[in-house]
């Protein structure tokens, strides 16, 4: 996550989490979100989970953020192989 | 010992400094919460200690901190800012419709009375409260539900929500300043609402009479006299004695009156402090000068105070929200500035001092007075 995250959410580096069913981005965020709530609202926005705009999802070296939030991720995300990204776009200033 | 706290938001994160009630040396912590920007931090009247801070990214929108202990610990609390209802539209730069849309909180205002209450004024121009300390906040849409909010169109800086003034001796009494809706008071705590914008002059319109679309900077009043506001509009200083209902033009003498803060002495009900800049289209102090005006007749005959201001080469600006004054006497003022200049005057505004001289852009200063 990016440092601005892992400080609201008091955690150094990667965090592991227990998803229900085939992880996808939408369950990996709900899963997130559900363990650090302060994090709600700064990934997806409150209200239509919509994600925001400088926030891009990377996965086994692709960029997947435009990929729909309920497609499977990676089988070596989802056996905790490789990681799934949260990362701050780079977007000026 | 009583002392002051000056809680300082800005582009790249808060500092709390501190002084005891000579307000000769100071101490500065922070930055805190580096890298946001940092809107707003307000403390509670009724407990010094419970302090609200608006924390705001383009990547990360809107967090909320609140800490228990005067600043030393922060925890963050609610975040949610959900418009009332389905929200409807207003107007937009092109004359359209635009959905309202939260982007962030630009004002927090703790009640008098209780540390758990706190109003907070966010763009696109809403209010909202909490009950619980800062875990759930709840529009009062009665404002951004008035006849004419679908007319409302932001100005530059968005069309925010900006000033909330509590009334100490009707808490139900609340005034509120948009930018660029005008003014607007409850008397029913927030259920109903009007605007307040007679006498408003905006050259910009064409209809002079237009009871919304003035572009108001600030509002201040002195809490003993809570019927009296004091207005930096785009251009004008003006000056109310009916709560609004009416608006007299005081900017008299000033070289000026256009400018963002406005400020009422904590003990001179019609002492007021205003920083004029040079224009809407330049926001730089005229000359080069940076010049707190003071006027002590309630507005129209004003001084330049200049002792200890930069008073050549000085093109900072001072936003709305960056100029406050403790409850010491003498009182004390206090500004921070868009170069990163907090300027400190423990008499009034005869002299001034920085505190620091290379924050940030200084978005906000608060002063509280600690006993």
């Amino acid at each position: 996550m990016p440092q601005h995250l892992r400080t609201l959410a008091g955690v150094d580096g990667e965090v592991t989490l227990d998803v229900n069913g085939s992880p996808t981005q939408r369950t990996v965020l709900d899963a997130l979100e559900a363990s650090y709530p302060t994090l709600r609202g700064t990934i997806r926005d409150h209200g239509t989970a919509k994600r925001r705009d400088f926030i891009r999802f990377f996965a086994c070296g692709r960029d997947i953020t435009l990929e729909s939030p309920d497609d499977p991720l990676p089988e070596e995300v989802a056996s905790g192989a490789e990681v799934f990204r949260i990362v701050g776009a780079m977007a000026g200033g | 010992m009583s002392g002051v706290r000056l809680l300082v938001g800005t582009k790249k994160g808060a500092f709390v400094m501190t002084s005891d009630g000579t307000r000769d040396d100071w101490s500065i912590e922070g930055p805190l919460f580096t890298g946001w920007e940092m809107y707003h931090l307000k403390g509670s009247p009724a407990d010094p200690n419970r302090l609200y801070a608006s924390q705001s990214t383009g990547w990360h929108g809107q967090v909320v901190q609140r800490s228990d202990d005067g600043g030393k610990t922060w925890e963050p609390v609610g975040n949610e800012f959900a418009y009332d209802g389905v929200p409807g539209t207003h107007q937009w730069y092109d004359g359209t419709q635009h959905p309202w849309e939260f982007a962030r909180v630009w004002h927090l205002e703790p009640s008098l009375e209780d540390p758990d209450t706190v109003y907070a004024g966010v763009e696109d121009a809403a209010l909202f409260r909490s009950t619980d300390g800062g875990q759930s906040w709840h529009e009062l849409s009665g404002l951004r539900g008035h006849k004419s909010g679908e007319n409302w169109q932001p100005g530059a800086g968005g069309l925010c929500l900006h000033t909330i003034l509590i009334n100490p001796d009707n808490p139900e009494r609340i005034v509120v300043a948009i930018s660029a809706a005008g003014a607007f008071r409850t008397d029913d705590g927030g259920e109903t609402w009007q605007p307040i914008n007679k006498g408003l002059r905006s050259r910009e319109l064409p209809d002079e009479e237009r009871e919304v679309g003035h572009c108001v900077h600030r509002i201040a009043m002195n809490p003993s006299r809570p019927e009296t506001l004091f207005m930096q509009k785009h251009w004008h200083v003006m000056r109310s004695d009916d709560a609004g209902d009416s608006w007299q033009k005081v900017s008299g003498n000033l070289p000026s009156d256009f400018g963002f803060p406005i400020s009422v002495h904590p003990h001179e009900p019609e002492t007021v402090y205003v920083v004029p800049i040079e224009s809407d289209s330049e926001h730089i102090p005229p000359e080069g000068k940076l010049r707190v005006y003071r006027s002590r007749t309630g507005g129209n005959e004003w001084e330049a105070l200049t002792n200890g201001l930069p008073q050549e080469n000085c093109y900072v600006n001072i936003l709305r929200d960056a100029m406050d004054v403790d409850d010491l006497d003498p009182g004390g003022v206090y500004f921070g500035t868009t170069g990163g200049q907090v300027y400190a005057s423990a008499d009034g505004g005869d002299s001034w001092t920085a505190i620091v001289h290379d924050l940030p852009s200084v978005l906000s200063v608060e002063a509280q007075t600690l006993s």
